[in-house]
């Protein structure tokens, strides 16, 4: 029973990390109708950026924050300079630009910082949390952040005029132009908040997975799963996705199917999922009037 | 007393297809001006090229300033507020986040409340339905909404594309005696689109008929209405 209720504690540690970085995918989706393959490569950019400051000697919370704000920079800058001239190209076009950033991405932070794997530093203590051995401090620690991150972004989209603009273009870009909304800016603003979630998405999963430029390539399965399974245009529905998919990888993979194909999980439920039910199971349903 | 807004030779084109052949009119501030003709005129395009959201050439100038050359965001902030065809309402959005939206531009945060309290105050039906998700509303609501939408913006020109459109003859009739009132009231200048050339001609100072991208006609609302040929071709009598 024990091991049970381990399996799941850690699922939802990594389940919140694949919710994250799912709602990353999602934010963009809904924005663009597209999926961003390259969005695991981004968040694993800025793990390696986060890597360099702490070996610069920089304490781990600033380069913690330095890191998420270099994330969102450069979501900015690549979304304003790579994607922003393919804006108006076919679908496949703009999805051959992000394989390319994909390749990119991963590439040149082979080529920087070597595809040996690396160790990165939790900001949480060794041990055990409250004398259990149930869930180790790193994944209590990489729940609460994630529910922080989940916390700030639902009130930033909710309650504040900045967020309620960047949902309204994109739900409907031509009248959110017509209330003086600059569009353009708000998508930009868009690929900078989605790859700052994907950084600490990927800071939360490094000491877990370690440091090595594929380690996002699995995490962004799972995400694409959790997207899916919550509904891909449905952020509340991606986050909940996320933590499903964290706890049903770890139970079936402890004690059904085994480690080595836990990542069959993922693809079963992607398939699965697009294949029974391609709303998702929380893809709601919007009722509109002619 | 010049002109609040003049458009001179107005071109504009969908693609390679031609659909304005150089328009001109001008209105003055705080009147109510209608544009009038069949399908396909070319008033729509009319309203979209004044907002930029069509290629046009011709010069458009509002309150003195050129505007032809400026991108749909700047010329909201200038005071000009679309009601655009098909009503554009943010459908996933609540009726109140829509409105809040429509003084997305405005600097002047603290007033916002009060003026959800004014467009509430014209249209109470929104204000039941505040919490409620706008797609959801009837077309009358949403077309309620659209007005109220550029109400907020504390426009000074207002453009209305075809407001009765699909709408029952009594909220017609609601509606245009409240464009009416915020004209009065609040002293926004109107431009008017309408197929619905009796109604329009009512609430309207001043109409323009365009025929195939062209002005044919242009004079006061009770000098157009008592021309022949637009009684016969648009009035029906």
């Amino acid at each position: 029973m024990d091991a049970l209720l381990h399996q799941v504690l850690a699922g939802l540690a990594t389940g919140g990390i694949y919710a994250s970085l799912a709602l990353a995918l999602v934010m963009i989706y809904q924005a663009t109708h597209l999926v961003n393959f390259a969005q695991g490569e981004l968040a694993m950019f800025a793990t390696y950026f986060a890597w360099s400051l702490i070996n610069a000697g920089v304490p781990y919370w600033p380069a913690f924050f330095i890191t998420v704000i270099f994330a969102f920079v450069l979501g900015v800058v690549i979304e304003r300079v790579v994607i922003r001239p393919v804006e108006n190209a076919p679908v496949l076009a703009v999805v051959v630009v992000f394989i390319a950033l994909l390749v990119i991405l991963n590439s040149v932070a082979g080529w920087i910082y070597t595809y040996t794997i690396k160790t990165f530093p939790s900001p949480f203590p060794t041990g055990g949390v409250f004398g259990t051995k149930l869930l180790s401090p790193h994944e209590l620690g990489a729940i609460g952040v994630t529910l922080v991150v989940l916390l700030l972004l639902y009130v930033f989209f909710r309650f504040t005029p900045l967020g309620l603009a960047m949902r309204a273009a994109a739900q409907n870009p031509d009248s959110a132009r017509l209330v003086g909304i600059r569009v353009g800016w708000m998508l930009a603003l868009g690929w900078g908040l989605a790859a700052a979630i994907g950084s600490i998405a990927g800071m939360m999963v490094a000491p877990i997975v370690f440091l090595d430029p594929n380690m996002m390539g699995g995490i962004l399965l799972y995400a694409f799963a959790a997207a899916l399974v919550g509904g891909i245009d449905n952020p509340g529905g991606a986050v909940l996705g996320g933590f499903m998919v964290g706890v049903l990888e770890n139970v079936l993979g402890a004690f059904v199917i085994g480690n080595e194909l836990k990542l069959a999980v993922a693809l079963v439920l992607i398939i699965g999922v697009l294949v029974v039910k391609p709303s998702g199971f929380f893809g709601k349903v919007f009722v509109t009037r002619v | 007393m010049a002109a609040l807004l003049e458009v001179s030779k107005l071109h504009a084109a969908y693609g390679l297809t031609r659909v304005l052949h150089g328009i001109d009119f001008s209105m003055q501030e705080g009147t109510i001006t209608t544009l009038l003709g069949a399908n396909g005129a070319g008033k729509t395009t009319t309203l979209r090229a004044l907002c930029a959201m069509v290629k046009t050439q011709g010069e458009i100038r509002f309150a003195g300033q050129r505007i032809d050359n400026r991108a749909t965001e700047d010329i909201v902030r200038l005071g000009i507020a679309h009601v655009p065809d098909g009503r554009g309402t943010f459908v996933n959005l609540t009726t109140e986040e829509n409105l809040r939206l429509g003084a997305y531009v405005r600097k002047d945060r603290d007033h916002i409340d009060a003026d959800l309290e004014r467009v509430y105050g014209y249209f109470p039906r929104l204000r039941e339905r505040r919490a409620q998700q706008a797609g959801t509303l009837s077309g009358g609501e949403q077309q309620m909404l659209a007005v109220s939408r550029a109400l907020m913006l504390r426009p000074k020109l207002m453009l209305l594309d075809e407001p009765s459109f699909g709408l029952a003859p009594l909220i017609v009739k609601e509606l245009f005696g409240i464009l009416r009132t915020v004209n009065e009231k609040e002293q926004v200048s109107m431009l008017v689109v309408e197929q619905n050339a009796a109604m329009a001609l009512d609430l309207a100072d001043h109409a323009y008929v365009i025929e195939t991208g062209r002005v044919m006609l242009s004079g006061t609302a009770a000098e157009i209405k008592s021309n022949d040929n637009v009684r016969r071709s648009y009035l029906g009598y």
